[in-house]
Formats: C-alpha cells, sequence, structure tokens
C-alpha cells in the first residue's frame, strides 16, 4: 500500500529548481504531487510519479543528488474536517507525522494526502481499521 | 619486492658511514661550485671542512624557496649549462617558479628512486602504469615514467584530463597501478562507479602524491577502487616525486635517504626535534649534481621513526604530511590546517572528500564556511535529519579544531573538480 516518492536535494540558488523540472521534462515524466520543504539554505523537492525508475534515471543522469523512500496516500473526503479525521486516528495512536502534503484529485471528490509518518505499518494499520482509504500505488500514480 | 635491497635495508651504521660521506662532498661541491652557497656558508663563518659528522649539518644555513627564486633561472646550478639534460619548474602559485636543472647522472638518480618507489607499490615488469600525472614542467609526469621505464614495467603517458578515456583505458588495457593525485582518483572512481564498469577493474595498487590527502580518503579510495592506495612524497627542489614511497605497510614513507638526508626542525626555533616529534621537513641533496640543495625548507610538518619496517626496509619513515608551515591558515588567532578540517569531515559517515574551505572576515572577524557536497548515502528526504548531518560535521570540526564553523550543504558537483592539485582554500580576507 506503500507509494514511492522521490526526494531530491535542492541548493538555494537561482534556477536549480528549474534544472530539476527540466531534466524530468526532456525524460517525459510527468509530475503527479510535488512538495517543496525549505529551509534558509537548501530545499528538498519531493515528488511523486507514474514511473519512478525512469524519473530516477533522468535524475541520475543529471547528476543530482536524490533518494526513493515511501509515503502513504490517503483519500480523504473533500469537505471541512476531512484531514483531521484521518489525522486525529494517527495521533491517537502515537504515530508521528514526519511531513504531509495535500492535492485534490480530478476524478471524484476526494482530497489526496501524502504522508511519511516514523512508522508507516503501523499507520497503514490504524488508518485501515478506522475506515479510512488508503490509495494504492496504482491509483496514485495516475491520478 | 625490494629494488635495490643492498640500499634499501642498510644497517643504520653503514647508512651513516655513506651519509656522512656524501654529506661532506656535496658540501664541498656545493660551496666550490654555487656562489649563493659561498656567501651563505661565509655569513654563517662555516667551511665544507667543518663538516665531521652527521650533526655538523645543523652548522650550516638554510635554504629556501625564495632562495631559489632570487636565483632565477639558472642562479643554482652548479654545473655549466651545457651539463643540464632537462630542467623542471615547481608549480609558482606566486611570483616567478623555482627552475630545476639535471644533469644526465641526476636523471638517473631521479630514475632510481622512482623505481624503488614504484616497486614498494608492488611495480614490476609486468605492471601496467596508468600514469596521470601531468608531463611536462611539473615533475609528476615524468618522474614517474622515468621509474617505470627504469623497472621495465609497461607505461601508459595519459598525463591528467579527458576522464572518459582514462576509463576506458584502464578497463581495455587491464592498468594495475594508478599514478595520480589522491583528488583525481576519487574523480576516477566516481566516473568508474557511474559508467557501471568497477568490476572490470583491475588495479592493485595507487600512488598518490602532489597534494595533501588524509586516512580517511585512503580508505574512501581503497573501498572504491579495491586497491592499496599509497602515499608518494617528493618536491622539484630536491629532485620530485620518489624523495619518499610508502610501502604496503601503510604506516609511513620510506624516505631514500642515502640520496635526500632529512631533518625534522621546530617551526618556531628551527632546532632539529627528535624523532617522533612534529615539525618542518628539510632536505640536503646527498648526490645531486645539477642542483645541490642544501639544508632545504619543504614547509612540509611531518616527523620521522626509526627502526627497521615490516617490510624489510630500514630507511628512515616520514608521517603522513599533516600540513604545512605556510598555508596553515590563523582563524581568529587559531592556527587552523586545512587537512584537519578534511579529518572532521570524513569522520561523519557518508561524507565524501568533496568540500571547499571558504574563509572571511565579514566584521572584523574571521568566519570560516565550508562548504560539503550532498552525497547520495548523506541525503534524506527529511530537513530534520539534514539538518541533523549538517550540524554533526560541525560539531565534529570543532572537536578537531576548536572553532566553530559555518557547513553549508551544496549540490553534488557544484564544487570544482580539480585534475591536479585540489583546490580546498579560498580566502577571501584581504589582509
Amino acid at each position: 500500500m506503500k507509494v514511492k516518492q522521490i526526494s531530491i536535494f535542492l541548493e538555494n540558488k537561482q534556477g536549480h529548481l528549474l534544472e530539476v523540472v527540466d531534466a524530468l521534462a526532456k525524460a517525459k515524466v510527468n509530475i503527479r504531487a510535488l512538495s517543496i520543504a525549505d529551509t534558509s539554505e537548501f530545499g528538498i523537492l519531493r515528488i511523486i510519479v507514474p514511473d519512478p525508475e525512469l524519473a530516477k534515471k533522468a535524475l541520475k543522469k543529471g547528476g543530482f543528488t536524490f533518494n526513493e523512500n515511501d509515503v502513504i496516500a490517503v483519500g480523504v473526503s473533500d469537505t471541512p474536517g476531512g484531514l483531521a479525521s484521518a489525522l486525529r486516528v494517527l495521533a491517537q495512536g502515537g504515530i508521528n507525522v514526519e511531513y504531509l502534503y495535500a492535492f485534490v484529485s480530478k476524478s471524484d471528490e476526494k482530497a489526496v494526502v501524502v504522508l511519511k509518518t516514523d512508522n508507516l505499518n503501523d499507520s497503514i494499520k490504524l488508518l485501515k481499521k478506522a475506515g479510512i482509504g488508503i490509495l494504492p500505488p496504482k491509483e496514485v500514480y495516475s491520478l | 619486492m625490494i629494488w635495490d635491497e643492498r640500499t634499501e635495508c642498510m644497517s643504520q651504521r653503514e647508512l651513516e658511514d655513506l651519509q656522512l660521506e656524501r654529506l661532506k662532498r656535496i658540501v664541498k661541491y656545493a660551496y666550490d661550485n654555487v656562489p649563493f652557497y659561498k656567501k651563505r656558508f661565509k655569513e654563517a663563518k662555516v667551511k665544507p671542512e667543518h663538516i665531521k659528522s652527521l650533526k655538523d649539518i645543523q652548522l650550516l644555513p638554510f635554504t629556501e624557496k625564495a632562495d631559489l627564486r632570487e636565483g632565477y633561472p639558472f642562479g643554482m646550478f652548479a654545473v655549466p649549462k651545457s651539463d643540464i639534460v632537462e630542467v623542471h619548474t615547481s608549480s609558482g602559485t606566486t611570483g616567478k617558479p623555482v627552475v630545476a636543472g639535471y644533469t644526465r647522472n641526476d636523471i638517473e638518480l631521479w630514475s632510481d628512486a622512482m623505481a624503488r618507489a614504484l616497486t614498494m607499490a608492488g611495480a614490476s615488469r609486468d605492471s601496467i602504469i596508468q600514469n596521470c600525472y601531468g608531463y611536462g614542467l611539473f615533475t609528476g609526469g615524468l618522474g614517474v615514467h622515468y621509474g617505470a621505464h627504469k623497472i621495465g614495467a609497461t607505461v601508459v603517458p595519459i598525463s591528467a584530463g579527458q576522464t572518459k578515456r582514462q576509463v576506458q583505458i584502464m578497463v581495455d588495457f587491464g592498468t594495475t597501478i594508478l599514478t595520480s593525485t589522491p583528488s583525481y582518483a576519487l574523480y576516477l572512481a566516481e566516473s568508474v562507479e557511474e559508467e557501471g564498469l568497477s568490476k572490470k577493474v583491475k588495479l592493485k595498487a595507487g600512488v598518490f602524491g602532489a597534494e595533501m590527502w588524509t586516512e580517511q580518503m585512503r580508505d574512501e579510495i581503497e573501498r572504491r577502487f579495491k586497491l592499496h592506495a599509497l602515499n608518494i612524497y617528493g618536491l622539484t627542489e630536491i629532485i620530485g616525486p620518489g624523495v619518499a614511497q610508502e610501502c604496503t605497510q601503510k604506516s609511513g614513507l620510506h624516505i631514500a635517504e642515502d640520496l635526500f638526508y632529512p631533518e625534522v626542525v621546530s617551526i618556531d626555533t628551527l632546532e632539529p626535534v627528535p624523532d617522533g616529534q612534529k615539525g618542518e621537513l628539510v632536505f640536503t641533496t646527498l648526490t645531486r649534481e645539477g642542483m645541490p640543495m642544501i639544508r632545504f625548507r619543504t614547509k612540509d610538518i611531518t616527523s620521522l621513526t626509526r627502526g627497521k619496517c615490516k617490510c624489510g626496509r630500514t630507511l628512515v619513515k616520514m608521517s603522513r604530511i599533516t600540513g604545512r608551515s605556510d598555508d596553515m591558515l590563523k582563524i581568529r588567532g587559531v592556527i587552523v590546517f586545512p587537512s584537519s578540517i578534511e579529518r572532521a569531515l570524513l569522520a561523519v559517515k557518508g561524507v565524501e572528500p568533496h568540500y571547499q574551505i571558504i574563509v572571511t572576515r565579514p566584521h572584523h572577524l574571521d568566519e570560516i564556511e565550508v562548504q560539503v557536497e550532498v552525497s547520495q548515502k548523506m541525503f534524506s528526504d527529511e530537513v530534520r535529519r539534514l539538518e541533523e548531518t549538517r550540524k554533526k560535521i560541525e560539531d565534529s570540526i570543532e572537536a578537531e579544531i576548536g572553532l566553530r564553523v559555518k557547513v553549508t550543504l551544496v549540490e553534488p558537483k557544484s564544487l570544482p573538480r580539480s585534475e591536479g592539485k585540489a583546490k580546498r582554500v579560498i580566502d577571501k580576507r584581504s589582509l
């Protein structure tokens, strides 16, 4: 149920984000979801793409520093309190959220929340038990 | 294998007798043939006949790089120009370069010293030596070349640069010995990995020198290339590479002390320090004809260890160069050697030796910024983890040099890769 996310190191310099996105575009990698974490000196670009291997190849060729890791994607109702319901389950289960980002899917009424927690396996169990829908990778990649 | 067992495994007494005999001769020879030495000796009120024991070398004045510059171009030569068959210059970062002249016998003695060095690294007639040191006025390229010829090994005179071709040749020719700067070796290792050719490399040993490096860098090169990464030392003023070379014990570099007489002196008093203690390395060439050097101050910081080595050699060992008395940085009054920063950096897991030290003085106070490339291994998708690594590096440097520095993480390959000597320090202070 885990989704592959690719994270890329970004130096805080003019044009560096463009360079990464350009390298991906040239390799015909479509970005499904992205977020940027930034500090005063550097940033981390996190993306979800349909074909992670293709993206990794392009990034390697471009000489970027990156890694691949697992995240989970949760579908919550696109209404007030939707996100809160998912987070409450995790908080009550004693799980810390490292970061999250959200986007609204084109196809239905759901918002998709990408989550990284300090324990992904337990998070999946807890969310499932609470009846909160976890999106399988296939579905996320084709959003 | 030992190239010249009789000399390299000599007893201490035999060696000292030989050194004294040669010292007496070279001091007289320098005095008689180089006006500079005659003048200096007179000023110091010393004559060649005052040399009665090896210790008497301390009566003689030092020679410095500035003296050699003053004599530019041929002022230090002891023979007529017609006897000089080759010249080299040392990399002059400031002002005029230093010119070194070699007679035919000097080339022979250099070849011999280099044959000893390469043999120490395991070279034989069957070796294929890929020589990435620059050919030309720099002594690195031709020094290795002459030594390889002397042994009868196959030398590939490729020089530095054209990394793709280097990798291809390394694989296709089955290079067994690599001679280059350690930073270029790492760069080559990266390229080999990138092309997925690591398994096809047949390297057994690397003879690395011409810039300062550390034990951690050795580990890194050995891990990536699966070879013995050995240290070579030399300088144009004395002959070029081959003055000293590490054996596979990796516990110091054997100095060819029957040819180049070493002393280690205190940086402050210039008095000799006991074996094992650090100080500036000073050399006297014992047999060189073209340009004899008497007590030349190398500015390199090292210490000496005597005694028979496990490899069988008895020649004195010098420790890896840990700094230079002239390129040490003074930061807020504290002496900092760039090599200490490198050591601290590499002590942090996952950090690769790609860094640059930038010294500034923004508000009348020195600041050091160390830019470190983020390697795949140290990268994380979490800001917190990256910040932790950054802080770990800062802590490690502080523990090593006693100063808090600012560490900045930069993208890989954003720092210049050098093919010759790596430029590690950028001093932006206007002093």
